[in-house]
């Protein structure tokens, strides 16, 4: 990436951009909105939807705003009359082959389309025609297809193949009918799918979602919580969407450091352990064979009079602990911190070297 | 770690993940990111579709084993001879750094006498690796311009585990691939917070930010901070508590999140181990085969349940936060102050922000770090005060050794402590598969995951399975010096001949109870990747 910089005039303001970027990554970095379906950051620019189309001087037809390159002086409207009434003309022509059942579409809020449909007053009633009447597909463990919603975007096309190069899914079939799918429309080409959801995770509207997650509530009705996951060593981040106290989805956090919205199948589908029903929910103690339910206040006084007991007759030395790399930072320092001055010896490991 | 903390100064990656797509020639050694670190493969993948030219030694063929320029199957468990190998190459032709060799790095003499033994045609018998495959990757990694070593458990999980990572550092220095941006060597760490529990000092021989008990200052500082006197002599390690409880002379063990049980090798000792402790506290999400030694066991609360940080393994430090309450009502962090207040020694916290505030006071290279910083910006450690950046690549300028250089260390080939032979033909091998996490108690109780990959299988070569008149799916029984399990066959050519995979998700089928006692004397990292069995066809008839 080249850093030197140059200027382009954006809805009348001069505005420095780097040389190598596009009129949608200028105008992003300079605070400028432009409407986009088919673009994703972790994507190379595409423009199959032209919902980014911007109107640049001297030039007689829209450019795409997330295909074309900055150039120096370039005079860029972003929300000119054209680009509002072509914009439009586009949500009108995409509506004419969808459900519109946004009223019971998990998506709904999260939509894309939604959204643009909303902000340019588009009701989906301007198009007669054909529109395609598919079957949902649910054979994936994780995703549900409702190839209905589709609006062939390409982006879990894309993501499939140029990010996680699994080549589970491309186009098929032509024309009006082409849409993306797997090979020969059947599920036993899953047997390449990584189960990753990175298709779920670019879809812009409720073609493809996460199967769990349905019926659990909308985005509007959940708590996101921003955290690092807790399987592999990478330290991916991600939100916990939470509803009455339930982490019903995973969902991708965009501007991770580390992934960038990127997750894997454990990441992102991983997380029902969190409540699974054999989650150990009170203090047990032995008693002969069977371990019985006890109080916190009551585990405590064991542990803390057997652990006294054997280092009175036996030292400090003859009790130690195992600390967790599953456990935070915190809790790991805590265990060093506990080790050192409650039992007073330095008998303490991790799994760090397993 | 004490691998790399031996030849460069710290036990850590030298760079960060996102510097990875610009990499020119990746060298993949002992790791299978596509399965085991997915999004880390994410990144590598990009780097090859920029161009990138690969090399892998590993002796699976893996996903990036068949896209690889150069593949160097090794047999398990030659690792040293290998890099030995790569560097007489590199000598041989004078394709090493030899202004950084002088400027930066101490002891190459050493080396360059040692390597003299590893002719190629000796390696070529080791390893098993062709010698023109040799001479192919040293020319193409030592030309490079920025070359990465991605390294994985495969390099750590032997008994000369520390002593592999030293010979991977020998090669990186010998050709000055280290400390530029994409340039340098990445281990990819197994668990989320392993890199935050070796720097925050659970270990027996350190302190938090690995400052040495035996250092007089160290330990008068957290003398200070902590109000009790501080032993200079070191701890027992996980594997000698265990051993001294066999031998009755360590009674007491409390257990924070650990399976040792399932995840240990040779299970049977550990198990008998456990058994004879006077005293057992484990402190867990669920039960695992762990707990049912325990006198007491605590419920632990998931990463959802509380706030904190995890370290990732480019030394990146960030936030976990809380989404629910904690299902039993305590916080991990919260159940050990309670037990130390218990037990007399004061440990008030009202939020574990405080308790970082404290690893930043103690703790040199977490210095700078703060929660209200982590809000704002993601920093990786060293860290040093609260206006330090953070450090995205290690030593740009010197190692954090004494006097700043780096350290070649001459190694010889040991090989595994246990070696194929007529009654055990075969060489095991374990790891992970990308649906399934370590001990499953996590990724076994997901619905979809348990429908995808609901059992173990076994993989094979064809050629293998031919011999054996094995078809895949066949129940077979796999047995070592140590134990035995049932499981089923998957023939396939991502094993080798002669090579066999297991995982060690499935309880119902150990391969833990197969894997040897052996360990690596200076880190106590168990052989896992390599011990000696043999395969027995099962009746027809036979059912799980």
């Amino acid at each position: 990436m080249s850093n030197k910089k140059i200027k382009i005039i954006l809805n009348g303001v001069k505005t420095a951009c780097d040389k190598d970027d596009t009129v949608f990554n200028a105008a992003k970095k300079a605070g400028v909105f432009i409407p986009t379906l088919c673009h994703d950051m972790r994507l190379e620019p595409y423009g199959a939807c032209r919902m980014c189309s911007v109107e640049v001087k001297g030039v007689s037809r829209l450019l795409p705003a997330c295909s074309t390159p900055v150039s120096e002086g370039m005079d860029v409207r972003t929300e000119s009359r054209t680009v509002k009434r072509v914009r439009k003309r586009l949500v009108s022509l995409l509506l004419s082959n969808h459900p519109n059942d946004c009223m019971r579409c998990e998506t709904s809020g999260a939509c894309k389309l939604q959204n643009l449909a909303y902000e340019y007053k588009v009701d989906g009633m301007e198009y007669g025609g054909e529109r395609w009447k598919l079957p949902i597909r649910q054979a994936n463990p994780f995703i549900v297809y409702e190839p209905n919603k589709c609006i062939v975007c390409g982006r879990c096309v894309r993501i499939c193949n140029e990010i996680v190069m699994a080549g589970t899914i491309d186009f098929t079939g032509r024309g009006f009918n082409t849409v993306p799918d797997t090979a020969f429309r059947v599920a036993r080409t899953l047997s390449i799918c990584e189960f990753c959801g990175q298709c779920v995770s670019t879809c812009p509207t409720g073609a493809l979602t996460d199967k769990k997650a349905r019926g659990k509530g909308r985005v509007h009705e959940m708590k996101r919580v921003k955290t690092t996951c807790s399987y592999c060593g990478t330290g991916c981040s991600f939100y916990l969407n939470v509803k009455d106290d339930k982490v019903v989805r995973v969902s991708s956090d965009f501007f991770g450091p580390v992934n960038q919205g990127d997750l894997c199948v454990k990441g992102r589908y991983g997380y029902d352990f969190i409540h699974s029903r054999d989650r150990i929910k009170t203090p047990l103690v032995k008693r002969g064979d069977k371990f019985v339910k006890t109080s916190w206040d009551r585990a405590f006084a064991i542990i803390a009079s057997n652990f006294e007991k054997i280092i009175k007759r036996h030292g400090s030395d003859s009790v130690g602990a195992f600390s967790s790399s599953r456990c935070t930072n915190e809790e790991n320092f805590l265990l060093a911190k506990f080790v050192r001055t409650v039992f007073k010896t330095n008998n303490v490991d991790n799994c760090a070297r397993v | 770690m004490a691998g790399l903390a031996t030849s460069l100064g710290a036990g850590a990656a030298t760079n960060s993940l996102a510097q990875m797509p610009e990499i020119d020639t990746l060298f993949l050694f002992g790791s299978n990111p596509t399965e085991a670190h997915p999004i880390v493969s994410i990144y590598l993948k990009k780097a090859l579709r920029n161009g990138a030219k690969l090399i892998v030694g590993d002796p699976r063929k893996t996903w990036m084993a068949k896209r690889s320029d150069v593949w160097l199957n090794l047999s398990p468990g030659t690792n040293i001879a290998m890099m030995n190998g790569l560097v007489h190459a590199i000598l041989k032709n004078g394709w090493e750094n030899k202004e950084f060799i002088k400027n930066r790095t101490e002891d190459f003499d050493a080396l360059r006498e040692k390597v003299k033994e590893y002719n190629l045609k000796t390696v070529e018998k080791i390893t098993g690796v062709p010698k023109q495959k040799i001479i192919d990757a040293a020319r193409m990694y030592s030309h490079a311009d920025k070359a990465m070593i991605v390294y994985g458990l495969g390099v750590t999980e032997h008994r000369t585990g520390t002593e592999n990572a030293m010979a991977i550092a020998n090669l990186a220095l010998v050709c000055g691939h280290i400390g530029r941006p994409s340039t340098g060597i990445m281990a990819l760490r197994g668990q989320n917070n392993v890199q935050g529990a070796s720097d925050l000092g659970p270990a027996p021989n350190i302190l938090p930010g690995y400052q040495p008990v035996a250092n007089a200052d160290a330990r008068a500082k957290f003398e200070k901070a902590w109000n009790v006197p501080i032993l200079a002599a070191s701890g027992l390690k996980s594997v000698e508590m265990l051993d001294m409880a066999c031998q009755g002379k360590f009674r007491g063990l409390y257990i924070m999140g650990e399976d040792p049980a399932q995840t240990d090798p040779n299970s049977h000792e550990v198990r008998r181990a456990l058994k004879s402790l006077k005293f057992l506290v484990v402190q867990d999400i669920f039960h695992t085969e762990t707990t049912q030694y325990a006198d007491v066991i605590l419920p632990g609360s998931s990463f959802a349940e509380k706030d904190g940080t995890f370290t990732n393994g480019e030394r990146r430090i960030q936030r976990v936060r809380k989404a629910i309450e904690p299902v039993a009502g305590l916080a991990d962090w919260q159940i050990i102050c309670r037990i130390a207040n218990r037990m007399g020694y004061p440990m008030k916290y009202n939020h574990p922000s405080e308790i970082m505030d404290e690893i930043a006071s103690l703790t040199p290279i977490y210095g700078g770090i703060s929660y209200d910083r982590l809000e704002r910006e993601s920093l990786q450690w060293p860290c040093p005060t609260k206006d330090h950046p953070g450090t995205k690549t290690l030593y740009t300028d010197l190692f954090s050794r004494p006097g700043g250089k780096a350290k070649f260390v001459a190694l010889d080939h040991k090989g595994s402590g246990e070696m194929p032979d007529k009654e055990y033909p075969f060489a095991l091998i374990t790891g992970r598969i990308r649906e399934h996490y370590n001990n499953g108690s996590m990724s076994r109780r997901v619905p979809g995951i348990m429908e995808l990959v609901p059992e173990e299988h076994l993989e094979l070569n064809p050629a293998d399975a031919k011999k054996m008149k094995l078809k895949s799916d066949d129940w077979v029984s796999v047995s070592s010096r140590r134990g035995k399990i049932k499981v089923r066959v998957r023939v396939t050519s991502r094993s080798q001949r002669g090579n066999v995979f297991l995982t060690f998700h499935f309880p119902e089928a150990l391969s833990n109870f197969l894997t040897s006692e052996h360990r690596d004397p200076i880190a106590g990292t168990p052989e896992y990747k390599s011990c000696a069995v043999k395969i027995e066809k099962l009746p027809k008839s036979y059912q799980a």
